[in-house]
């Protein structure tokens, strides 16, 4: 199967430029990523030196985990809901390059905003810290996760972001569940943040394949799932 | 009494028409009737046609008629032969088949539900029909065809379904990409001055009207310079002037050869643009010109006014060549069932000199297809209703 990249590139740019003029989409991604700093800055600079998690900046990884959700939950729903998906689906695209484009036009912003943010903080951290905290938070490791595990868990909480889009005909329905999908990825980075699950090399490494593995499996089942007459015809 | 009721309001709408209709042989002041050159018959006048009733005004077409072929030179744009679509129990249409020629303007009737969308989008791979086999475009409708066909056709369906945050210029560009346009600058530029809106291509499409939206749907429709154009409903909400505009677009395109599927509500619309239409209720009831289904479904008819009642209209009419048979239409009134009006209407004529009658006027009379498509929709109902 031979792809677009026309056709996905035209689905990326035509995206983003809808996430620019639409306010609602804005203000979202703006304010969830408050939801993982707040309680982030409050600890580090609330507590003294050594009574912070070591692993603490590793719960900026609920960022990715959730920012994209609520776009790729409405990927398909609003186009279904603002009848532009018919139009669409006339077109010579492959189910594949729509799913790749929608994805990957909520990945962009997602891997911003998430890479963004941290560098913010770590930045703050640096400058603003007591002594010591900075040295005891901010280690290449955890820089090494943030890097890989951001886009890794934005893609997986896209496809099930997409899936959900795909299958519910309501937006609100869908953004919540999508909202609600991507709580076990938080959960399991908040876990790691706050020291339960103890991080490791070898948890991390299996933690990036599992997560390729799933992004992978995710195209090939939402793109499998995406059927023209269901999403037309509002049949089951 | 209720079908006896229904009978009588079908040849009272039957006969509507053709007074405000009636072919331009009018003479509104009291004289001699108009002559003609045409040679009449003289046969002794009878009794014989007031015995004989004049054929009913509407004939009823149960089946439908052979001529569903639109193919020119031995190919068709579209080849549909018994599709069939349900989804689950529900029966969207059935065993419908027909052919349209390259080039020709194919109007697709039917009430609300009739299965008029669901068959474009079958014939547009947006579903998988139940049964029967379809071409677009001469490729054959199948799974694997979907985005080939796709490639050559173009629909614009009944909402605009516009990306209303974007320029009328972004929408259309994406939409260019993803039909893969070869420079589709160009091809954005020329679908804008086709559909006059070159200069609202930067304004966004929230802000325009809904007829405008409906242009650049159609603009947007174009960009693929489609060799089959579904239109679905492209005048529906649109005031007479933008109607107007579509209909003179509608027109450009037939002549630059690109085959339309039209499907509308509006029977002027279809009359007007159709070389053929066919009118669908969940079958196909019928396919032909607007003029063949006219002559298919109403006999031939001389309409008569005289300024006084004829004292013995039985002599006047009875025996004429090509007349079948006469009714009194008014007081002053006469319906005439004819087989050819050519021969009929001379002869009609000398006979209404020869008797002395004033004749106000005298005309063939026209059925429209909004009568056909009244005759056979309102057949299904009755149906419906036994």
């Amino acid at each position: 199967m031979s792809l677009s990249r026309r056709h996905v590139r035209a689905i990326v740019r035509k995206e983003l430029r809808e996430y620019r003029h639409n306010g609602q989409i804005v203000w979202t991604m703006a304010v969830i990523p408050l939801v993982f700093v707040l309680p982030t800055i409050i600890n580090i600079f609330g507590a003294a030196a050594g009574s912070s998690p070591a692993d603490l900046l590793l719960y900026m990884l609920g960022i990715p985990a959730l920012v994209p959700a609520v776009v790729a939950a409405y990927s398909v729903v609003g186009e279904r809901q603002q009848g532009t998906l018919e139009p669409v689906l006339t077109t010579p695209m492959r189910r594949e390059e729509f799913m790749l484009g929608k994805a990957l036009a909520a990945l962009v912003p997602s891997l911003a905003i998430s890479y963004g943010v941290y560098v913010v903080v770590v930045a703050c951290v640096e400058l603003f810290a007591r002594p010591g905290v900075a040295a005891e938070l901010v280690r290449w490791p955890e820089l090494l996760a943030q890097l890989v595990f951001t886009p890794l868990l934005a893609g997986w909480s896209i496809w099930v972001g997409i899936a959900i889009s795909t299958r519910f005909g309501e937006v609100r329905v869908a953004q919540q569940l999508g909202a609600l999908a991507s709580f076990p990825s938080v959960l399991v980075t908040a876990l790691i943040a706050y020291g339960v699950i103890p991080a490791s090399l070898g948890l991390a490494i299996g933690g990036a394949v599992l997560l390729l593995v799933l992004n992978g499996i995710g195209w090939r089942v939402t793109s499998a799932a995406f059927q023209r007459e269901r999403l037309i015809s509002g049949t089951r | 009494m209720y079908f006896l009721i229904r009978r009588l309001i079908r040849i009272w709408r039957s006969r509507r028409p053709a007074t405000q209709a009636q072919a331009q042989i009018q003479n509104e002041a009291p004289g001699p009737a108009p002559t003609t050159e045409e040679p009449a018959t003289d046969e002794a006048a009878t009794d014989e046609s007031q015995v004989r009733p004049a054929r009913p005004a509407a004939r009823r077409v149960t089946s439908p008629p052979p001529e569903t072929t639109g193919k020119v030179n031995g190919s068709a744009a579209l080849s549909v032969s018994g599709l069939t679509k349900r989804f689950g129990d529900r029966v969207a249409f059935s065993d419908v088949s027909f052919e349209v020629g390259y080039g020709e303007v194919f109007g697709f009737l039917g009430p609300n539900g009739a299965g008029k969308t669901t068959t474009v989008r079958t014939l547009g791979t947006l579903f998988a029909p139940t049964s029967g086999s379809a071409s677009v475009a001469g490729i054959p409708l199948s799974p694997e065809n979907g985005a080939e066909i796709r490639r050559r056709i173009s629909i614009m369906p009944e909402s605009p379904g516009l990306y209303l945050r974007l320029s009328v210029a972004e929408n259309l560009e994406y939409f260019a990409d993803l039909y893969d346009a070869p420079d589709p600058r160009d091809r954005i530029d020329r679908a804008l001055q086709a559909v006059r809106l070159v200069d609202r291509a930067q304004d966004p499409c929230g802000a325009l009207s809904k007829g405008l939206r409906q242009r650049v749907a159609l603009a947007r429709a174009l960009l693929s310079d489609p060799v089959v154009l579904f239109l679905d409903e492209p005048t529906a909400g649109l005031d007479p002037v933008a109607a107007r505009d579509v209909h003179e677009l509608i027109d450009d395109l037939r002549q630059h050869g690109v085959t339309i599927f039209l499907t509308t509500h509006r029977l002027e619309e279809a009359e007007r643009l159709c070389d053929r239409v066919a009118i669908l209720n969940r079958t196909l009831r019928t396919v032909g010109r607007p003029e063949e289904l006219r002559e298919r479904m109403f006999a031939k008819s001389l309409t008569v006014r005289t300024l006084a009642p004829l004292p013995e209209p039985g002599r006047v009419f009875g025996g004429l060549p090509a007349v079948d048979g006469w009714q009194q239409d008014g007081a002053q009134g006469y319906a005439i069932a004819v087989s050819d009006t050519r021969i009929a209407a001379p002869a009609v004529t000398r006979a209404l000199v020869e008797a002395g009658a004033d004749v106000l006027s005298l005309g063939e009379s026209r059925h429209s297809l909004e009568d056909v498509y009244l005759e056979l929709i309102d057949e299904d109902e009755e149906a419906k209703s036994r």
